[in-house]
């Protein structure tokens, strides 16, 4: 009892209600992603490798542009103009760099799925175990180590005071302040919306991903649309990434992704790949997430606290199954009348 | 030739191609990133030929692969993509430790058994998850093996932090294996131990399950067209399921043998040790056939042990496996990879077919 | 001198399997005609009109269209030539409307945007000019099939199409609606376009068309005016022979009820009622037909017998036992066999052999078993010999499905499903889309076993199959019965499609005959 009342004291803070946001952040990028690939008719299960591939390139990419425009300078001694000046390039750089290795992941699946025609769940499945070897491989050779790149000064995304709403108490307190991606990540619920339902390219991965035989008969190069949707997945994929590596951490660190592309894919699955429906879920799963980050300071084992996420994802999959189940059941029921 | 022939020739000819390919790739990497690259290759290609020790050493490598392969087959084969392999295997491992440690002052064989039984157990309760998930509220088993896997890795570190750790030594590790129950060395001076031999009677038996018995048309129906299944009256509710169970018991056992037969502490913790998904690969080479297993996983292991020897002599890291593991399965599940080639031996075959016939007209 | 439009000259196509599908095929079609394809299954229609399409490559000879060498790369190309074509199975997407799917490919825009209400003035536009009438606004999921078939036709002619290829387009309509499509059909000649015209059935060609170019095995055989030939030279030049499909049987001598459904109602999981209180009952030795348009609760009324398909209300009994709750074994057990509809999906697992599909219902009887393993032995001395009894054509039991012909994997279907000494036999579209030889042998085995006794539910969109087999016919409409006829060889396939189309109905009374004891 006294363990429930001080998990409820925790989660009552404005600051926990911050952490939710900012860890639902790549969950909520590789549910988008999710949705793209789903909604075009294939299964992204490279959404982890894709993610965890672009928090490394967006780390080194940032670091090694910060470096170069420092000049071999040590950031401490540099004049601030041009400390200033590097810090600004290496977060372009390791954005832009970031979401191309998403976009580049994602281009590799569908040359191997749609391509090459390889099993969908075969090249998710060998992309996620190149991702793990290779982004460690990359590490070694760009920082020297194996485990985290510490030795890499990278940066980050900005941080956004949002005027009026920053002095509101606790509102202010939850919502303003927040790294860009987040902010960014609930823009693009909106935009893969309007990309889905109001765009000609919309209506198109959505008539391949329901009947790409339909689509093709009427001349809709159906290749080129699950290129193109795939491509957004990336995208979204490499946006999830530098939330990982570049916005409230500043290193990458081996397997950091752990499972949140698995997590957000199942987020998509709880909402249907609609959008909205699917954001929903990423919250609730952002949710459980951030209760085990602030559980981590009470007297139970630490390990029961960090699988919360993953039984919660699981706890999840079954309440959806359950849920869809009754709608049926309802619709049935009804006609029985 | 009939179409059939050419068909098996070229899936032989292709999964070759692939591996070349792989390894070609490989020895690029290796040339870009190493000083000295003649030295790296040589490490990688001959090293692991140059001791019997490390011939021993591949057979080591193999043998858990023979299981997490295995373990793939079955569920393959009933078109049940659970990755439960991984977390199964670092289940049966962890709680064969801790009972062969709680349980030490009755060390011997029944120990032994006993062990065996609980590894089997524990991999088919971490199955059951993703398995009851499947069948009865259809969630796609790969999301959700995978979260069981990472369930079951923290559930695995608390096992080890609280209850058999070996804090007083100072060392990340368990308390020592009873040496009693650990499994018999097959070569006086090398370290290659039974397991292996375990590990070939699970492949023997696993083909015999598939290809000879009636349990095993089910599962091969299933996963040639479930719907047929049904249709045929086979319950393939239950293939599902049993599949599952069949692969995390025989995932659960490897880690058993695998930690009696390397190891003399429980050293795993924090990350998962791999084994479940080197078992795709073996599984895709195999191609799902328990019988070619040992081909594929004595492969991976050459190629590990390899990797490993240079990592040891030269500046390569042995991560890279990684990529090269995750090239192999794509060009191998690549339908079109090689497929005009293919198209093109049965045009001229077909051809040639059709003048025989029309000459003899 | 008519003009010559289209010239595909000499093709030949091999496909991946090895399969020859087009040899040296020839077929030229002139402008403003109707020009049928016809042949057999198999015979290679389909396949050549992909390659007319741009869907499937060919490896030899040219396409001339409008005396200009072509070769289109997919159907992008095709359609920009002015070849439309209206598939066989429809190439829609169910969940978009009307609009949206006449559009895809070619979407208006406005500021980027799709534009939605250009497109739905777009459809009108088009419904008003070929005077074909759909709602541009409704969700294809929701129209009647001869309404799916006119959003084919309008996708086709908004994009240009001149000549339109219909890939046996009458196969799923009632006779009415088949009326309907061909007065459609020759206002589409008046206005000046060419059509190619696909279908098994000779009456309708000879109404329809001008020219028939025919296939067999691949090959040309013959090429015609319509007026010059007669339905017996047609039939002729497809099979190499005269085909008599006529099955000889002497009337039948029902016995006692085997299949009893009553009160049956199915529910979809849309909610939507597909089969609404329907009772019935077949006899030992007896076939019983049921007739009606695809898609008015026949096939779940197969499901619903055989196990697959679970239903809200009713009861199905099988000689006394009552199937509710019951396994598929089970209902397999009593003796239940069934012939599916589509054999792609239930009847057969292409990438598996032979001998494995045969296998399906009796691998685990203890006969067939020695201890813990499966007796390869009798196993393959039972295969061999049903391969031999239905003369299914393949180089040995190891050979995959997928490698057989269609008629040939339907053979396999039929080996497992006579060989269990069935009780009765749901026997769904037995001979759709196989050729005469192997429709012939099945026919002629169904009547065998009911001749042995056995009790036939003959599920048939066929209404020649249907007037041919049964021994009395129920009529399907909207998922009630609309007709029992209780002696089938004095109706005509005019009165079955009064019936299929509701124009007609029984009594409650005369329909509750069918539900006897």
């Amino acid at each position: 009892m006294e363990l429930l009342s001080q998990i409820f004291d925790l989660l009552r803070t404005p600051a926990f209600a911050a952490s939710v946001l900012r860890i639902t952040t790549p969950i909520l990028f590789a549910a988008l992603g999710g949705i793209m690939a789903r909604r075009c008719g294939i299964l992204n299960l490279a959404l982890e490798g894709s993610m965890l591939t672009a928090a490394l390139f967006a780390v080194v990419a940032s670091a090694f542009t910060k470096k170069a425009v420092l000049g071999g300078v040590s950031a401490a001694v540099a004049d601030p103009a041009l400390v200033t000046k590097a810090t600004n390039a290496g977060m372009l750089a390791g954005f832009i760099v970031g979401t191309l290795a998403g976009v580049a992941m994602a281009m590799f699946l569908a040359y191997m799925a749609v391509g090459l025609k390889a099993d969908a769940y075969l090249a998710g499945l060998a992309i996620n175990t190149m991702a793990t070897g290779g982004t460690v491989f990359i590490l070694y050779l760009a920082a020297g180590e194996k485990g985290i790149s510490s030795s890499l000064d990278s940066g980050s995304m900005p941080f956004i005071d949002i005027p009026v709403i920053k002095d509101i108490p606790v509102i202010g307190e939850i919502f303003s302040g927040q790294n860009m991606m987040t902010y960014f990540s609930w823009i693009c619920v909106a935009v893969v919306y309007f990309i889905l339902f109001k765009t000609a390219t919309g209506l198109r991965i959505r008539a391949v991903g329901e009947n790409p035989h339909a689509a093709e008969s009427v001349g809709v190069n159906v290749k080129k649309v699950q290129y193109i949707a795939l491509a957004f997945s990336g995208l979204f994929c490499g946006f999830a990434g530098i939330s990982l590596s570049m916005s409230y951490v500043q290193f990458f660190s081996r397997g950091m992704s752990s499972g949140k592309g698995f997590i957000g894919m199942s987020a998509m699955n709880l909402g249907n790949a609609s959008p909205v429906a699917t954001a929903v879920a990423a919250l609730l799963f952002g949710f459980f997430d951030a209760m085990a980050n602030v559980m981590q300071t009470l007297s139970v084992p630490v390990q029961f606290v960090q699988a919360i996420p993953y039984a919660a994802t699981l706890l999840g999959l079954v309440v959806f199954a359950i849920q869809s189940d009754n709608k049926v059941k309802k619709l049935k029921a009804k006609q029985d009348k | 030739m009939t179409s059939k022939q050419i068909e098996r020739r070229f899936n032989v000819l292709k999964t070759a191609v692939a591996i070349l390919l792989s390894l070609g790739f490989a020895l690029l990497v290796i040339t870009f990133v190493s000083n000295e690259p003649v030295k790296a290759i040589t490490a990688f290609i001959v090293g692991p030929f140059q001791k019997a020790s490390r011939m021993s050493n591949i057979v080591e490598v193999m043998t858990p692969l023979l299981f997490t392969g295995t373990a793939i087959c079955i569920m393959y084969q009933a078109n049940q993509f659970s990755m439960i392999g991984e977390g199964a295997f670092l289940i049966g491992a962890n709680l064969c430790t801790w009972v062969s440690i709680t349980l030490q002052s009755m060390a011997g064989l029944p120990l032994l058994l006993i062990c065996f039984v609980v590894a089997i157990m524990a991999g088919v309760a971490s199955a059951m998850v993703p398995a009851i998930l499947k069948v009865k509220f259809r969630a796609n088993e790969v999301v959700s093996s995978i979260m069981m896997n990472y369930v079951l890795l923290k559930l695995s570190d608390y096992f080890f932090y609280y209850h058999f750790r070996d804090v007083p030594s100072g060392q990340q590790a368990s308390y020592p294996i009873p040496t009693q129950i650990k499994l018999p060395k097959l070569i006086p001076g090398l370290r290659l131990h039974a397991g292996v031999l375990i590990g070939l009677a699970v492949c023997v038996v696993a083909y015999l399950f598939i290809y000879k018995t009636k349990w095993g048309y089910q599962v091969r129906m299933t996963g040639a067209n479930i719907n047929f299944a049904k249709y045929s009256g086979i319950s393939v509710l239950g293939v599902a399921l049993s599949t599952q169970l069949i692969g995390g018991a025989i995932a659960g056992l490897g880690g058993a043998v695998e930690i009696l037969g390397r190891y003399d502490r429980f050293i795993w913790f924090g990350t998962q040790p791999g084994f479940g998904f080197d078992g795709v690969l073996v599984g895709v080479l195999a191609k799902n056939n328990p019988l070619l297993v040992p081909v594929a996983a004595l492969f991976l292991a050459y190629m590990r042990t390899g990797a490993d020897v240079m990592n040891r002599v030269s500046d390569v890291p042995i991560e890279f496996v990684d990529v090269v593991q995750g090239l192999i399965i794509l060009f191998v599940a690549a339908e079109m990879f090689m497929a005009k080639y293919k198209h093109k031996l049965i045009v001229n075959n077909a051809k040639k077919q059709l003048e025989a016939k029309e000459a003899a007209n | 001198m008519p003009e010559e439009i289209l010239l595909m000259d000499k093709i030949t196509k091999v496909y991946p399997n090895g399969f020859v599908a087009n040899k040296d095929v020839t077929f030229s079609i002139n402008k403003g005609e109707i020009h049928a394809l016809m042949g057999e299954n198999g015979a290679g229609k389909s396949t050549l009109m992909k390659i007319l399409f741009g869907i499937e490559p060919f490896e030899e000879g040219r396409i001339v269209l409008k005396g200009k060498e072509v070769r289109f790369s997919g159907p992008l190309d095709a359609i920009a030539n002015g070849v439309g074509m209206v598939h066989q199975h429809f190439m829609l997407v169910p969940s978009l409307t009307v609009a949206e799917n006449v559009v895809l490919g070619m979407e208006p825009k406005k500021g980027g945007m799709f534009d939605f209400e250009e497109a739905v003035r777009i459809t009108q536009e088009a419904c008003d000019k070929y005077n074909l009438k759909v709602d541009p606004r409704a969700k294809v999921e929701d129209l009647p099939v001869g309404n799916k078939q006119k959003v084919e036709i309008i996708k086709a002619l908004v994009r240009g199409a001149e000549i339109l290829i219909l890939d046996e387009p009458t196969a799923v309509l009632t006779p009415q609606e088949t009326a309907e499509l061909f007065v459609e059909l020759k206002h589409l000649k008046e206005q000046g376009h060419t059509l190619v015209f696909i279908s098994h059935k000779l009456n309708e060609i000879k109404e329809l068309c001008d020219r028939i170019t025919i296939l067999r095995l691949g090959k040309s055989v013959g090429k015609a005016n319509i007026a010059d030939v007669t339905e017996q030279d047609i039939s002729r030049m497809m099979v190499g022979r005269d085909v008599v499909l006529k099955v000889d049987k002497t009337p039948a001598k029902p016995e006692e009820t085997v299949l009893k459904v009553r009160d049956l109602k199915i529910v979809a999981d849309s909610g939507k009622p597909i089969v609404n209180d329907i009772s019935f009952s077949v006899r030992k030795g007896e076939i019983l037909g049921m007739a009606g348009v695809e898609g008015n609760g026949q096939s779940q009324i197969s499901e619903a017998i055989t196990g697959l398909l679970g239903y809200q209300h009713g009861t199905i009994s099988v000689n006394g036992v009552d199937l509710k709750g019951k396994k598929i074994r089970e209902i397999r057990e009593l003796g239940v066999s069934h012939i599916s509809e589509d054999r792609n999906t239930y009847g057969a697992a292409l990438i598996s052999s032979v001998k494995d599909n045969i296998l399906s219902d009796r691998y685990y009887k203890k006969e067939y078993n020695k201890g813990l393993l499966m007796d390869d032995k009798k196993i393959n001395e039972m295969t061999d010999e049903l391969i031999k009894e239905f003369l299914i054509k393949c180089d040995d039991r190891d050979d995959q499905v997928k490698m057989l012909s269609g008629g040939n994997v339907q053979k396999v279907v039929v080996a497992r499903e006579f060989s269990n000494n069935p009780t009765l036999v749901i026997a769904n579209q037995p001979t759709r889309g196989i050729d005469v030889g192997a429709t012939e042998f099945i026919r002629k085995r169904l009547v065998e076993l009911r001749d042995q006794g056995v009790a036939v539910l003959l599920i048939s969109a066929d209404l020649n199959e249907v007037l041919e087999l049964s021994d009395s016919i129920i009529v399907m409409n909207e998922g009630k019965i609309a007709a029992y006829l209780e002696d089938a060889s004095q109706i005509t396939d005019m009165i079955l499609g009064e019936y299929m189309l509701g124009v007609q109905t029984q009594t409650p009374e005369e329909i509750a005959r069918v539900a006897y004891d």
